[in-house]
C-alpha cells in the first residue's frame, strides 16, 4: 500500500478535486489533442505564445484518470511565464522522474520546481500508468511545435 | 481453503452447489496459486481471457512431445495421427455447439479473424452499394470495424439496433431496422462490456421472418451456458478458444453448410484447393475452402481438451456456479459507497460492470492490482457502447467457472478503499 500512497498522495487528490487552469482561453495560439486509445482518455491542451516565445497562458480540457488529471493541472501552474526552451527541459526532466530511478535532472530547473513535479514520480512503481502521466505533457509538447492556430490530433503517444 | 489457491476469507461451504465442488475445479487452475503483490491473485478478468486448466495445458503438451506433424499432407504415421487430433477437435467444436456436421465448422485464428472472414466473404458473395448489415450498441469493435472495411470497399449501409439505459435490447426497435436491402442481421450473444444477454431467439425469428440470416457472436456466450445453434436455427455463430478455458490462437466459426458453400474463398495458399494450375483453380468445399495454410493444430487439441473439461464439469453446473456468484458480487458492490452499477439488463451473464463517483476505472484497477484483484478497466472494446452510455470506461469484474464468493469479498472489500482514498 505504500507505493498506493505514494501515488495517491493529497496534493494529487488536491489537483483532481480543484484542477488548475481546465479552460478554453480564446486567445490560444497554440493547440493540441492527445489521446490515450488503450484507456480512451482525451486531453486538450491550449497555450498562448508570444513573440518572444514566452508562454502566456496555458490551460486545458478533457476527461481521463486522477493521475492524467492531476499531471495536467500540475503541468498548466509549471509552464505559466515560462520559455518555450525551459517548458521543453521541464517536459524531459519530468519523463525522466516518470520512468527512471536516477533520473537526469535539467540542471537549469530550480528546486521547487522539482519538488513540485515529483509528487508525480510515484508513478514509476505502476509501468501501466506513465503515460497517464505524461500524457498532458506529450500534447504541450506537440501544441508547441505548431505554427500558429494549428490545430492536431495525437494519438497513441508514446510514455 | 485449498493449499493450492490460498485463497483468503473463503468461508466454508458457501462456495459450492451439490453438484458443483469450486475448490477442486480451482484445484485444476495452476495459475490460480500464484501471488501478486503478495496477496494471493484473485482473477476477475476471464471476459478478456480464461485462465487454463492443466488438461488443457497437458493436452497440449502431450501432442507436442506424442502426436506432432503437419496435417492433411503426407503419408506417414505422425501426419495421419496429428490429422485425426485435429479433426476430432473439429467433430468436438461441432458438439459443443450442436451443429449438424463437423464440416460446418471453420477454424481460424480467434473470434476477431472469423469475422472478418465473413464480413469478406460474405461482402463478395452477396452485398452491394445500398445493402444493409444490422449490428447493435452492445457490439465489440471485432463486428463493428470489419463491417465498416466492407462499407469503404462495396457501399453498404450498416443499422445499429438500440439498447435502453440499462442494457437490454430493445426488440422492437430492431425490428423496425429490418427492411427490403437488409441482407444480414450481425449482433453479439452476450455483451462482453455490460453482460446483456440478447434474446436471440427472438431476433432470428424476425429475421427469418424477412428471409435475412443471422451471425452471432458467442465469445461471452460459449464460457458461460450451453449453446446450440440448431435450436437457434442461427446461420452463423462465431467464438474462441481462449475464453473457454482453451489456448489462444483459435477461433471457430459455425455455418449451416449450404451458406459456408455459397461462399468464396477468405484467404489463397495451401490446404484450401482442389487443383492448382496458373490458368485457374479451384477450391474445396467448406470447411477447408476457408483454412488456407498450416492450421493451429494443437491449438484445436487444446480447444478440444477445454471442451471435454467443461462437459465433465456440467454447463448447467457451472451456469449455476456463475449465476449465484453474478448476482451476489451485484448485492455487495452496489453496498460500497460510490459504485455505480453499469448494465442491469434482465438477463446478464457473470459480467459486472461498474463506475465509481469519484474514482477514474483506472485508479479503481490500479488500488484493486495492489490487493491481487485483476479486474479490467477501460472501454472493453466498445467505445460506440460508451459512448451511447456516456461513459469514457467502466470497470469490469467478470466471473468464471473458479471464482468464488470469497473472491467477490476481496474485490468489495478493495473497492472500499478506492473509496476511502477519493472520498
Amino acid at each position: 500500500m505504500d507505493d498506493l500512497r505514494e501515488l495517491y498522495q493529497e496534493v494529487i487528490l488536491e489537483h483532481v478535486k480543484n484542477p488548475r487552469n481546465k479552460r478554453t482561453p480564446a486567445d490560444a495560439n497554440r493547440h493540441a489533442h492527445g489521446h490515450n486509445p488503450i484507456c480512451g482518455d482525451a486531453v486538450e491542451v491550449h497555450l498562448k505564445i508570444n513573440g518572444q516565445g514566452v508562454i502566456e497562458d496555458v490551460a486545458f480540457e478533457g476527461r481521463g484518470c486522477a493521475i492524467s488529471v492531476a499531471s495536467a493541472s500540475l503541468m498548466t501552474e509549471e509552464l505559466m511565464g515560462k520559455t518555450e526552451a525551459q517548458a521543453k527541459a521541464l517536459f524531459e526532466t519530468f519523463q525522466e522522474m516518470c520512468t527512471k530511478d536516477d533520473a537526469k535532472i535539467s540542471k537549469d530547473i530550480d528546486e521547487d520546481a522539482l519538488d513540485r513535479m515529483r509528487v508525480l514520480a510515484g508513478v514509476r512503481a505502476f509501468p501501466m500508468r506513465v503515460k497517464c502521466a505524461t500524457l498532458a505533457w506529450h500534447t504541450m509538447s506537440t501544441a508547441m511545435a505548431q505554427k500558429d492556430e494549428a490545430t492536431t490530433e495525437q494519438d497513441d503517444i508514446g510514455a | 481453503m485449498s493449499e493450492a489457491t490460498g485463497a483468503a476469507k473463503i468461508a466454508p461451504g458457501d462456495n459450492s452447489t451439490l453438484a458443483f465442488d469450486v475448490e477442486r475445479a480451482r484445484a485444476d487452475f495452476p495459475i490460480l496459486g500464484q501471488e501478486v503483490h503478495g496477496r494471493p491473485l484473485v482473477y476477475l478478468d476471464s471476459a478478456a481471457s480464461a485462465q487454463k486448466p492443466r488438461q488443457v495445458i497437458d493436452a497440449m503438451s502431450h501432442a507436442y512431445e506424442t502426436c506432432y506433424a503437419n496435417v492433411n499432407r503426407g503419408v506417414h504415421r505422425m501426419s495421419q495421427l496429428t490429422t485425426d487430433a485435429f479433426e476430432g477437435g473439429r467433430e468436438k467444436v461441432a458438439q459443443f455447439l450442436n451443429a449438424g456436421s463437423a464440416d460446418e465448422i471453420v477454424f481460424t485464428r480467434n473470434a476477431t479473424e472469423a469475422f472478418n472472414l465473413i464480413a469478406s466473404s460474405f461482402g463478395r458473395a452477396h452485398l452491394g452499394a445500398g445493402d444493409e448489415v444490422v449490428i447493435s450498441e452492445l457490439e465489440h469493435h471485432a463486428n463493428i470495424v470489419p463491417w465498416q472495411l466492407v462499407r469503404e470497399q462495396l457501399g453498404i449501409v450498416l443499422r445499429v439496433a438500440p439498447i435502453d439505459d440499462a442494457g437490454n435490447f430493445l426488440l422492437e426497435e430492431f425490428e423496425a431496422l429490418l427492411g427490403p436491402r437488409t441482407k444480414l442481421v450481425a449482433l453479439t450473444h452476450v455483451s462482453n462490456a455490460l453482460g446483456t444477454v440478447v434474446p436471440v431467439k427472438q431476433v432470428i425469428d424476425l429475421a427469418h421472418g424477412r428471409n435475412i440470416p443471422v451471425l452471432l457472436d458467442g465469445c461471452q456466450a460459449t464460457p458461460h451456458f450451453a449453446v446450440d445453434v440448431r435450436a437457434l436455427d442461427v446461420d452463423f455463430y462465431i467464438f474462441t478458444g481462449h475464453k473457454v478455458y482453451g489456448p489462444t490462437g483459435i477461433g471457430a466459426l459455425y455455418g449451416k453448410k449450404d451458406l459456408l458453400n455459397a461462399l468464396p474463398p477468405y484467404q489463397g495458399g495451401g490446404d484450401m484447393i482442389a487443383s492448382v494450375s496458373f490458368e485457374k483453380t479451384t477450391f474445396k468445399d467448406a470447411p477447408h475452402r476457408f483454412e488456407a495454410g498450416t492450421p493451429p493444430i494443437v491449438e484445436v487439441i487444446g480447444l478440444s481438451a477445454a471442451i471435454d473439461y467443461i462437459a465433465a464439469l456440467g454447463q448447467e453446473n457451472i451456469a449455476a456456479h456463475e449465476s449465484g456468484l453474478r448476482t451476489y458480487a451485484e448485492e455487495r458492490l452496489a453496498r460500497v459507497p460510490g459504485v455505480r452499477l453499469v448494465g442491469t439488463a434482465r438477463e446478464k451473464a457473470s459480467i459486472v460492470s461498474f463506475v465509481m463517483d469519484n474514482a477514474h476505472p483506472h485508479d479503481i484497477g490500479t488500488i484493486v492490482d495492489r490487493a491481487g484483484v485483476a479486474v479490467r478497466t477501460g472501454h472493453h472494446c466498445a467505445q460506440p457502447l460508451m459512448q451511447r452510455l456516456d461513459l469514457a470506461a467502466t470497470a469490469r469484474a467478470s466471473f468464471g467457472l473458479y471464482n468464488t464468493r470469497g473472491e467477490v469479498e476481496t474485490l468489495a472489500e478493495a473497492l472500499e478503499s478506492v473509496s476511502e482514498i477519493f472520498g
